[in-house]
């Protein structure tokens, strides 16, 4: 039952990047793309975007029920970037809803679009903080020792954590990047996009192979673990074996598999991250990990938590196909 | 500012604000369905014109309820990381159940909305009907949650944790459906009320108006039968702490001191140091009958609980007397409506009852928020009541108020917005909607 739950666990999280970083890279790329795609990108992601952040609230309830000491923890240590996040989260959800259903395009518009790109930006860039905070080991749980800045603005506040934050808009940039190629009206519009995820690819490139730099420089050995594991040699396979299929996929544009292709990469960098450290969610500073296994939550709890889950998903999956395909029927 | 208090006052602001959204989002989709039904059945236009009206603004507070929930899920673990850390594992059982329902709600809705014109009629009908029921499903899931906070159940409480947790006990625990049914009446009855205080303004203005008198047709109808079961509820509710939670009881009714028979208190002022009530008007017997269903039997005062775990008399007694107050308000209205509706029609259409009506616009959300205080409020110092306090559960976090003055100052803004903007789409009514246009 835990590693089922642990699966789920995962797959929402995989879900969110890929859905919810489709949401929040098209905030990103509209600040670079102008005027004309605004109205694209709104179009776009206008049906989807609620849906595709209920990922995150499902992964969090998965991990306050499952493993409650890690989300107390993460809570309490990482309290002022979650804030950020939330916050974030608000400000680009109403924004972008007011934007879209205002009633007519005056002076509001520009101040909508302003606080749904910054959002945009802040938000994930929060989120990769958040991440590489569980990881990097710098968590302090014992009350006693340390004051304000160790135990709540240290954890967070280092090279690799930015480094991580820089890596994940990017990332979610480039996803969107991919979503709008096919979302696009017309060919040069389409080429513009098809420019912007080339980019995008390169830069997360890029600023993934320096997390692993900074990791080492700042004493987190990040490639040591990353070999030890299996998986994460796959994952990093799947992921560059990808990348001249994705290329061949941008010259020669086939939305589906395009979308597939990425979706995958996507998938097995998650994965990847996920299996360096498996089953390890928290590095603390005195060297304690929390796992999955020493944070579990009581069998019983367990079989409830996954009896929903299954409900759940038996139907939300194909109501979010429902979804998708009304709204793509429409577009051909 | 006390961390412990700012905790508590941002968790407040934070429900406070998401609580609208959701009643809202709990009741719009079953009006806007109902009246897409009386659409394909009677194909008279008036009918479509509402339904659309109404979808757009459940959109925006759509949207915002969705993004204020998430800001939720993660706030208890941000100012309350002690109870969720013994919380998680026995309650997150009907959050996931809510998750599931939110879940499925999005996408009917998403579905709905972007759907008019492409999607067979009575698919997209099921839509709408999808969203109102997932809406309602999972208001009644996170309800259950916060009835396991007032009468705990489905674990066993030693050495500072929880052993043999049952999550289904848990779930169905003796609170949850009293407040499930309390609660959604409330969504009920606050959002009619609302939306038919809205459009009775501008029938005020327009009183023929076509468009507006089918909204406030629809929308009192099903308010007031919401409205004249809510009190049958409350007596339900009432019963129910007096069994479960005497000290909330003796708090919002402001009973120092145990009493056989015991007097409803109405209105007043508590006097903590005194413990008396002063201004307030006495009814002998009559807290006996409503707590006891007996005129003679005894209600437990606040002498019977030490100082410390006594709730702040004050404000429950206050805010509970505000629920009451409007939910026999608007009880009384129904009932008007249900006659005026049965014998005498014109009135209806009279310019003081639907002034009246206006007027009413936010009662029904005023006594939702005191409803929330009274027992939130009445449950403390207790988190889980009679198992874990408050204090004991807040984050370690030092500076915890400066994280409740922004999401404070966000809603804030957030709620100027809002109402802004429904005034610009309200403006626009008439352009939109050719029945807006139409005086008969």
């Amino acid at each position: 039952m835990l590693a089922i739950t642990i699966i789920i666990l995962g797959v929402s999280f995989i879900l969110y990047t890929v859905l919810g970083g489709a949401d929040y890279g098209a905030g990103i790329i509209e600040t670079f793309a102008g005027r004309r795609a605004e109205k694209t990108i709104s179009k776009a992601i206008a049906p989807v975007w609620e849906a595709n952040h209920v990922w995150l609230i499902l992964a969090i309830v998965i991990l306050f029920t499952g493993f409650p000491k890690i989300y107390a923890t993460i809570s309490t240590a990482l309290h002022i970037p979650l804030m950020v996040v939330l916050i974030g989260i608000v400000l680009r959800g109403t924004s972008f809803t007011f934007r879209h259903y205002d009633v007519s395009h005056d002076f509001t518009h520009k101040y909508y679009t302003v606080l749904f790109r910054v959002s945009s930006f802040v938000t994930p860039f929060f989120l990769g903080i958040t991440l590489g905070a569980m990881i990097f080991g710098n968590i302090t749980t014992d009350p006693d020792s340390g004051g304000f800045y160790e135990h709540f603005i240290l954890p967070w506040l280092n090279w690799f954590c930015i480094t991580m934050g820089v890596f994940s808009t990017s990332l979610f940039g480039y996803i969107a990047a991919v979503f709008m190629i096919g979302e696009a009206g017309y060919e040069i519009e389409q080429q513009k996009y098809v420019r912007y995820a080339k980019r995008l690819l390169l830069l997360s490139i890029g600023i993934g192979i320096l997390v692993f730099l900074v990791a080492e420089g700042q004493g987190h050995h990040l490639v040591k673990l990353f070999f030890k594991s299996s998986l994460s040699i796959v994952c990093l396979s799947v992921v560059v074996l990808l990348i001249p299929l994705i290329y061949y996929l941008f010259n020669h544009p086939n939305i589906l598999y395009l979308r597939a292709a990425v979706a995958v990469q996507i998938a097995a960098i998650m994965a990847g991250w996920f299996a360096i450290q498996f089953p390890v969610m928290i590095n603390e500073k005195n060297g304690a990990h929390l796992t999955f296994y020493n944070t579990q939550a009581p069998p019983e709890t367990f079989y409830q938590l996954l009896i929903a889950l299954f409900v759940g998903l038996v139907l939300i999956i194909p109501a979010f196909y429902f979804l998708f395909k009304v709204f793509k029927k429409t577009k051909d | 500012m006390d961390d412990l208090i700012a905790a508590r006052m941002q968790m407040a602001v934070s429900l406070g604000f998401h609580i609208v959204f959701a009643c809202i989002g709990m009741t719009m989709p079953i009006l806007m369905a109902f009246s897409e039904w009386k659409w394909l059945r009677t194909k008279k236009q008036e009918y479509l014109d509402v339904a659309k009206a109404w979808s757009k603004g459940v959109a925006i507070f759509f949207a915002v309820g969705a993004v204020s929930g998430t800001v939720l899920s993660f706030e208890l673990g941000l100012l309350f990381p002690g109870f969720m850390e013994h919380a998680g594992p026995i309650i997150g059982m009907p959050f996931s159940w809510e998750g599931t329902a939110f879940f499925i709600e999005a996408i009917a809705l998403g579905i709905f909305l972007y759907g008019w014109n492409k999607l067979n009629r009575w698919v997209h009908w099921m839509s709408g009907v999808v969203v109102g029921i997932s809406g309602v499903l999972s208001g009644i899931f996170v309800v259950s949650a916060n009835a396991w906070m007032n009468s705990p159940a489905g674990f066993t409480w030693q050495n500072g944790r929880p052993i043999n947790i049952d999550p289904v006990a848990a779930m169905f625990n003796s609170a949850w459906l009293s407040q499930a049914i309390h609660m959604s009446l409330a969504a009920f009855v606050s959002t009619a009320f609302a939306v038919a205080g809205v459009h009775a303004y501008l029938l005020v203005k327009d009183r023929n108006n076509l468009f507006h008198r089918t909204a406030v047709k629809m929308a009192l109808s099903f308010g007031a039968i919401a409205a004249l079961l809510q009190p049958i509820s409350g007596d339900f509710s009432a019963k129910d702490i007096a069994q479960r939670q005497p000290a909330k009881l003796a708090a919002l009714e402001s009973l120092y001191k145990t009493s056989k028979p015991a007097d409803l208190v109405i209105g007043g002022i508590p006097n903590d140091t005194e413990e008396r009530v002063d201004y307030a008007l006495h009814i002998p017997g009559f807290l006996s009958f409503l707590a006891h269903g007996n005129f003679e039997a005894e209600v437990t005062g606040l002498d019977k609980f030490p100082k410390d775990e006594r709730p702040p008399v004050l404000i429950t007694h206050i805010a509970f007397q505000v629920m009451v107050g409007i939910g026999m308000l608007l009880a009384l209205t129904s009932l008007l409506f249900l006659v005026f509706s049965k014998w005498r029609r014109r009135t209806l259409s009279r310019k003081w009852w639907l002034s009246f009506i206006a007027l009413l616009t936010p009662m029904g959300f005023i006594a939702v928020e005191a409803g929330w205080v009274v027992t939130e409020v009445g449950r403390q110092p207790w988190i889980i009541y009679g198992v874990m306090k408050t204090k004991d559960a807040v984050s370690r976090m030092p500076g915890l108020q400066y994280s409740f003055y922004t999401i404070s100052a966000v809603y804030l803004l957030l709620t100027l917005i809002i109402i802004w903007m429904m005034r610009r789409q309200i403006a626009t009514v008439k352009t939109n909607y050719p029945s807006a246009s139409l005086n008969q």
